[in-house]
Order: structure tokens, then C-alpha cells, then sequence
């Protein structure tokens, strides 16, 4: 492995990354690298390939080109699977839950593979005092406590973003990617939100595509942007904000109407 | 790697025991009520399809996977304990006929882990597709490679030659009813508590999003790959008691029509729920045995019976019972009563109405050139007179009439029974 006096690999490094799908090229090269413990913000236009991006880190699809590493580890190529063992989670842009089994089993299905059960058909499930209090604590953290047993079919659409955050935190993983998590919520929904993502993502390194921007600049430590399969800037929010080229390509119309 | 915790929750409580210690001394009760052989053949039948139902349902309903050919894991495992049944006899090997399942259940284990090798890649059409490839390249087998499926008259054995265990020699029929009954207890606790694993639990939650299910850590693949082993284990024990009970396994043990029909048993009880196929296989066997002795065209009523399940209760029968939970809980069941009798006397009237005249119908066809008196509902008439087709179809105008005047008192009845009192109007 890496020598010890080497310094500490960021969390997460992208060079050179590519994606084609068929003769359109949707990321054309992306380099990005994500300290540990940053919350990284990627946002850019519709269709600058922000999802393709989350995809293609998380194993959904292989990348045409380019290297990712996870903690120094190159992961591109292998199935998701296999990059969530190695302590990356992540969420959805559309709900992905488990619709039919209650809030409770969504939870403690997301905490069996870290807590080390794995194929085990020995074990019963709710005999494990471990699962059902992390679960528990985890529906504590995410505030579904009086939902727990319901079918996370039943819940609310902010419930169920909640849930979908739970879930994907629940593993202990410590690369958190979360794919737009306030899409289509109201104003004191996005707010109880970007609260849950502080609190559950602290200490840990959060990667997030948004497109509300008042979510991104209240809660990122830097911010890169994505046009057309290319990061156009990366930084600090200020920096990103008086960046002539974000303004032209992307944020000018926002920004002025914030200010 | 974690140390036991003494508030651990116990292993066994009384209301996860009480259903199990119920059923299994129903069953050691039953040849007390029904004493007679046939009633015995009947219930070892029911008591083999509920084992292979349920194994079929670890797959279909625990596993979302579809298979058109899982009679193959139950026949090979039947075929197998022929064999040792035989090898037993001609070696005088020192096995005790009880533990021969555990012979079928291997052998179903070890296809299973074959073809699941493969099979399990995916779930949906191209599971589907490869079962039943692999169930019509199996039966074909059967009649090619002779020296273990035996040709086209099977393989057949004698049950007598083995150990005896506590002095019987499983030569009466209601011996081999308890051998039955132990196996189909033991095989359902042990089915049900795979469902209580975390291989189980996650089963399920591959069934509904396998992708969600990759990245919370789990290979979809590898989680289907072992509920299909399993299942054929429990298949390949269902194939151990029928070769125990019947002695001959043939091809039609491992045929599309058997796959099809388990499939069909386990849809009928309903998916949904463990105790689902147990009832699709208890009401399929009473078709099977008790209507077929009744009437030629039980499969047409059976097959109505299957179209009905499909369209209007998806949940099968299981899902049927478990819609009343709601309004027992409230304690409102009662409301039900009157309007159930009577829209469902009226249903019953005309669905017998249209058999009566199905019967009718299929005895002018169908009967001897001349023999035109038949029985139906214990009355004997000529079946060429008009006036029994012309009752049967008032029957049925009249039951459906009837029928269809109760139903939205039934309606109301239900909707006012599954809302609680005072609660959100």
C-alpha cells in the first residue's frame, strides 16, 4: 500500500474521466479531487452530464476512460457492490427505497452488510439487539421514529427523501453522494433537509449535485461546476460566484437575483 | 464480533411458538378425524405439495424470481431417493427410511447450484426463460439417459427394505403419514426462519429495488443465487417424501405441466405471505383428489379459479384472509356478516348455476350415444330434457341479480369496517 510518510490521499480523485454513450461524449475528461472530510457541491446546467458524473463514480456505469480512486484505491470498473464495501454510499435523484418492507427494514436492511452479516443464514435478524438499535438510532437521526413501521411505500415524498438519506448513510460509509437531495421539495422541506444532511454527514466527506442554490452555498465547502462534461471551475463558494466564466456559462442569471 | 447481550429477545415467544405448536398437533390429530386410506393418500399429497409450495415461493415470493421449471429440483431429488431406496435393498445399506429425504434435498441442492450458477444473473424474462429451458432439457433427458430417470416407465423402489426405526418397517399407510408430517414441520420451520435471516431479509429487498440493493453492499446476483439453492433444497426434499410415498418417480415428475401447476398452487394461496402456498396447496389438493372424482372438467373449474385469482385477488387466497385483519382488529368484523351472506349466497347460486350448466353442456357432448341420464346435485335427470339447462341458467340470472342488488351494501359495509371509530373522515 502507500508509504506511511506519504500525506493522506484525498477521499476521492477523478482524472481524466470519460463517458461515452455511443458518439456522444457526455463527460469529456473530468480531474476533481475531494479532500476527506469536504462537502463538495458539483452543480452546472440540465444535461452537463451531473448525474453521468455520480453514476460513473458509484459504479452504475463503467467509464469510458479515466481513473477513480477511493481513499487512494482505484475503483472505476468494479460493481457497485463491491465500491460500497470500500465505505462510498450514495442516493438517488428519484426515491429508491424499498417500498413493500416497513421504514424499520429499509434501515436495517442498509446495516447488515457493515455490521458483518453478510450471506449469513444462521442469524435471525431481530435477535440482533446491534441492528435493531442502530436502526433505530439511525430513524432517531433521520426523525421517521413514528413511522417505523410503516411501508416506506405510505410515506410522504419528504419522508421518503429522509428515509432515502437514512438509508444511505445507515452502512457508516464515509464518502457520502447524495444526487439532488431537495429536488422537488418545498421551501421548510428543503430547510429540514440541509439541516438532516449537516447533521448525519458531519465528519464525514459529502459529495452532492443540487440545483437549488441557496442548499448549495449554505452548505458546501467548495463548489464545482459542470458544463458540458467538463468542470469549467472549482472552489470556494466566493471564488466560484465572482468567476467570470461561471457567470457567463451558468450562474449570472441566479446570482443577480440573489444579490 | 459482537458479545451477547442479556436483554437479547429469546430465541422462542409464545406468540411466534403458538402457530407452529397449533398446526403440527392439527396434523397429528388429523388421521384421528379422517381414518380412512384414501383420506391418508390425500393428506401425505397435501402434506408434499405445502413442502414444495413453499420451497416454489422462496423464489417467487420471497425472491421475485419467476420460474417455469421447478418441478426439475423436486423430481431429481425424488429420482435420487429412488435410487438409494433401491441401493438400500440390493446392498442391504443401513439407512432408516426417515432420513431419505435428506438425500433428495442434497441432490436438489446440487442441481440447484448448477443451473443457479448461471440462472440467477439476472431475475425477470431471462430467469424465466432459462428455468424453463432447463426444465424441458431435463424432461427430455429423462427418456435419453435411461440408467437414472429409467425411460418412460420411471424408476420405482420398495420402502420396506430399510433400517427399521423403532420397530416399524413403514409397511401402513399411517406410518408414512407421520414420516410425511415430521418432514413438512421441520422443512417449514426451517423455511421460515431462512425468511428471518439476513440472507432472507435482503431476498426481499432485492425482490423489490435490486439496484438500491448493490449499493447498500449485497450482490443482487449472489443473494438470488442462494434463496435458489435453498429453494431447491427444500424442493429436492418435497421430491424425497413423494418418492417415499409413491415409490415411482417418472418423467412427469419433472415435466413443464408439473412446474406449471406449482406455480399455479402457489398463486392461487398467494405470494405474499409464508403461510400463502400452504393454503393454495391444501385447496388445490381437495380439487385435484375430492372434484376429480366428481366431475371430468375439475381442471376447467380450477383453471376459472386461477383466471379469478389473478384478475380480481392478486394477493390469492392468503391475501383474501388478511384483508379481514384490518376489521377484526377494530373489532368490526361482525358488520361483515349479513351483507357477506348476502351478496355470497347469491354468488354461490349462480356459480353453481353456470357448473350445473357446464355439466349439463359437457354431458350432451361427451356422454355415451344413448346415455342421456346423469346426477347432478345428488338429482338424477335426462340431460337432453330442456327444463334442468333452462333451471340451471334462472340460477344463474337469478343469482346474479341478487348478487349484484347486495353488493354496495357490501361495499358500504366494508369501507365502515375498515375505519376506525373517529378517526379521519
Amino acid at each position: 500500500m502507500t508509504a506511511t510518510s506519504a500525506p493522506r490521499p484525498p477521499a476521492l480523485e477523478i482524472s481524466g474521466l470519460q463517458k461515452s454513450f455511443g458518439k456522444a461524449q457526455i463527460i469529456r475528461g473530468v480531474d476533481l479531487s475531494i479532500g476527506a472530510g469536504e462537502r463538495h457541491a458539483i452543480i452546472g446546467p440540465n444535461g452537463a452530464g451531473k448525474s453521468t458524473l455520480f453514476n460513473l463514480i458509484t459504479g452504475r456505469f463503467p467509464p469510458s476512460a479515466g481513473a477513480v480512486r477511493l481513499h487512494g484505491q482505484e475503483i472505476n470498473g468494479r460493481a457497485p457492490f463491491q465500491i460500497n464495501r470500500m465505505g462510498l454510499s450514495r442516493s438517488f435523484q428519484i426515491t429508491n427505497i424499498f417500498p413493500r418492507m416497513t421504514v424499520f427494514e429499509n434501515v436495517r436492511c442498509s446495516l447488515l452488510w457493515s455490521q458483518g452479516y453478510r450471506y449469513s443464514f444462521w442469524n435471525m435478524v431481530n435477535r440482533s439487539r446491534d441492528l435493531t438499535a442502530g436502526a433505530d438510532e439511525i430513524l432517531e437521526q433521520i426523525n421517521l421514529t413514528a413511522r417505523r413501521d410503516l411501508p416506506a411505500g405510505v410515506l410522504s415524498y419528504a419522508e421518503q427523501r429522509a428515509l432515502e438519506i437514512g438509508i444511505t448513510i445507515a452502512g457508516g460509509a464515509n464518502v457520502i453522494m447524495l444526487d439532488e437531495p431537495t429536488a422537488g421539495m418545498s421551501h421548510s422541506e428543503t430547510d429540514y433537509i440541509v439541516d438532516l444532511i449537516r447533521k448525519v454527514t458531519e465528519n464525514k466527506t459529502l459529495i452532492m449535485v443540487e440545483h437549488d442554490m441557496g442548499v448549495v452555498f449554505g452548505l458546501a465547502d467548495r463548489i464545482s461546476v459542470l458544463v458540458y462534461g467538463e468542470i469549467i471551475a472549482t472552489g470556494h463558494p466566493e471564488e466560484v460566484r465572482s468567476n467570470p466564466k461561471v457567470q457567463e456559462a451558468y450562474l449570472g442569471a441566479a446570482l443577480e437575483a440573489e444579490h | 464480533m459482537t458479545t451477547q447481550s442479556l436483554t437479547r429477545p429469546p430465541l422462542v415467544t409464545l406468540s411466534g411458538a403458538l402457530p407452529w405448536v397449533i398446526a403440527t398437533l392439527f396434523l397429528l390429530a388429523m388421521p384421528q378425524i379422517f381414518t380412512s386410506n384414501s383420506a391418508l393418500t390425500i393428506m401425505n399429497q397435501m402434506a408434499i405439495t405445502i413442502v414444495f409450495a413453499l420451497a416454489y415461493n422462496m423464489l417467487l415470493g420471497q425472491g421475485g424470481m419467476l420460474s417455469f421449471g421447478h418441478a426439475v429440483y423436486m423430481g431429481m431429488g425424488g429420482f435420487m431417493c429412488v435410487h438409494v431406496m433401491n441401493y438400500v435393498e440390493d446392498y442391504s445399506l443401513p439407512i432408516p427410511l426417515p432420513v431419505l429425504p435428506v438425500f433428495g434435498g442434497l441432490f436438489g441442492m446440487g442441481v440447484a447450484l448448477i443451473v443457479g450458477s448461471f440462472s440467477t444473473r439476472k431475475a425477470g424474462t431471462v430467469f424465466a426463460m432459462i428455468s424453463l429451458g432447463v426444465g424441458e432439457l431435463i424432461a427430455a433427458c429423462s427418456v435419453i439417459v435411461v440408467a437414472f430417470f429409467g425411460g418412460e416407465e420411471g424408476v420405482s423402489g420398495d420402502r420396506t427394505y430399510g433400517l427399521p426405526v423403532f420397530g416399524t418397517e413403514f409397511l401402513h399407510q399411517i406410518e408414512i403419514y407421520y414420516l410425511t408430517v415430521f418432514w413438512l414441520v421441520l422443512s417449514a420451520l426451517l423455511m421460515y426462519l431462512f425468511s428471518r435471516t439476513p440472507i432472507g431479509r435482503m431476498a426481499n429487498a432485492v425482490r423489490d429495488n435490486p439496484e438500491r440493493a448493490e449499493f447498500l453492499g449485497y450482490s443482487a446476483r449472489w443473494v438470488r443465487f442462494y434463496s435458489f439453492v435453498a429453494s431447491g433444497f427444500f424442493a429436492g426434499i418435497a421430491g424425497g417424501l413423494f418418492a417415499i410415498n409413491y415409490e415411482i418417480l417418472t418423467e412427469e415428475n419433472l415435466n413443464l405441466a408439473t412446474s406449471g401447476s406449482i406455480l399455479l398452487v402457489t398463486f392461487l394461496g398467494g405470494v405474499g405471505f409464508f403461510f400463502g402456498p400452504i393454503i393454495g396447496a391444501i385447496v388445490f389438493t381437495l380439487l385435484q383428489t375430492v372434484l376429480s372424482l366428481q366431475t371430468e372438467i375439475w381442471q376447467l373449474y380450477l383453471g376459472i379459479l386461477f383466471l379469478a385469482t389473478v384478475m380480481y385477488f392478486p394477493g390469492g387466497l392468503a391475501g383474501v384472509l388478511m384483508m379481514h385483519a384490518l376489521p377484526i382488529r377494530l373489532g368490526k368484523a361482525g358488520l361483515l356478516v349479513v351483507p357477506y351472506l348476502r351478496t355470497l349466497l347469491p354468488a354461490a347460486l349462480c356459480i353453481l348455476g353456470l357448473a350445473g350448466a357446464l355439466e349439463i353442456l359437457f354431458h350432451i357432448r361427451h356422454a355415451a350415444l344413448g346415455d342421456s341420464e346423469m346426477t347432478l346435485f345428488w338429482v338424477t335427470f335426462d340431460s337432453h330434457a330442456p327444463l334442468p339447462l333452462i333451471a340451471a341458467i334462472v340460477a344463474v340470472a337469478v343469482g346474479f341479480w341478487l348478487a349484484r342488488r347486495s353488493a354496495p351494501e357490501l361495499a358500504e359495509a366494508w369501507h365502515k369496517a375498515n375505519t376506525p371509530d373517529g378517526g379521519a373522515a
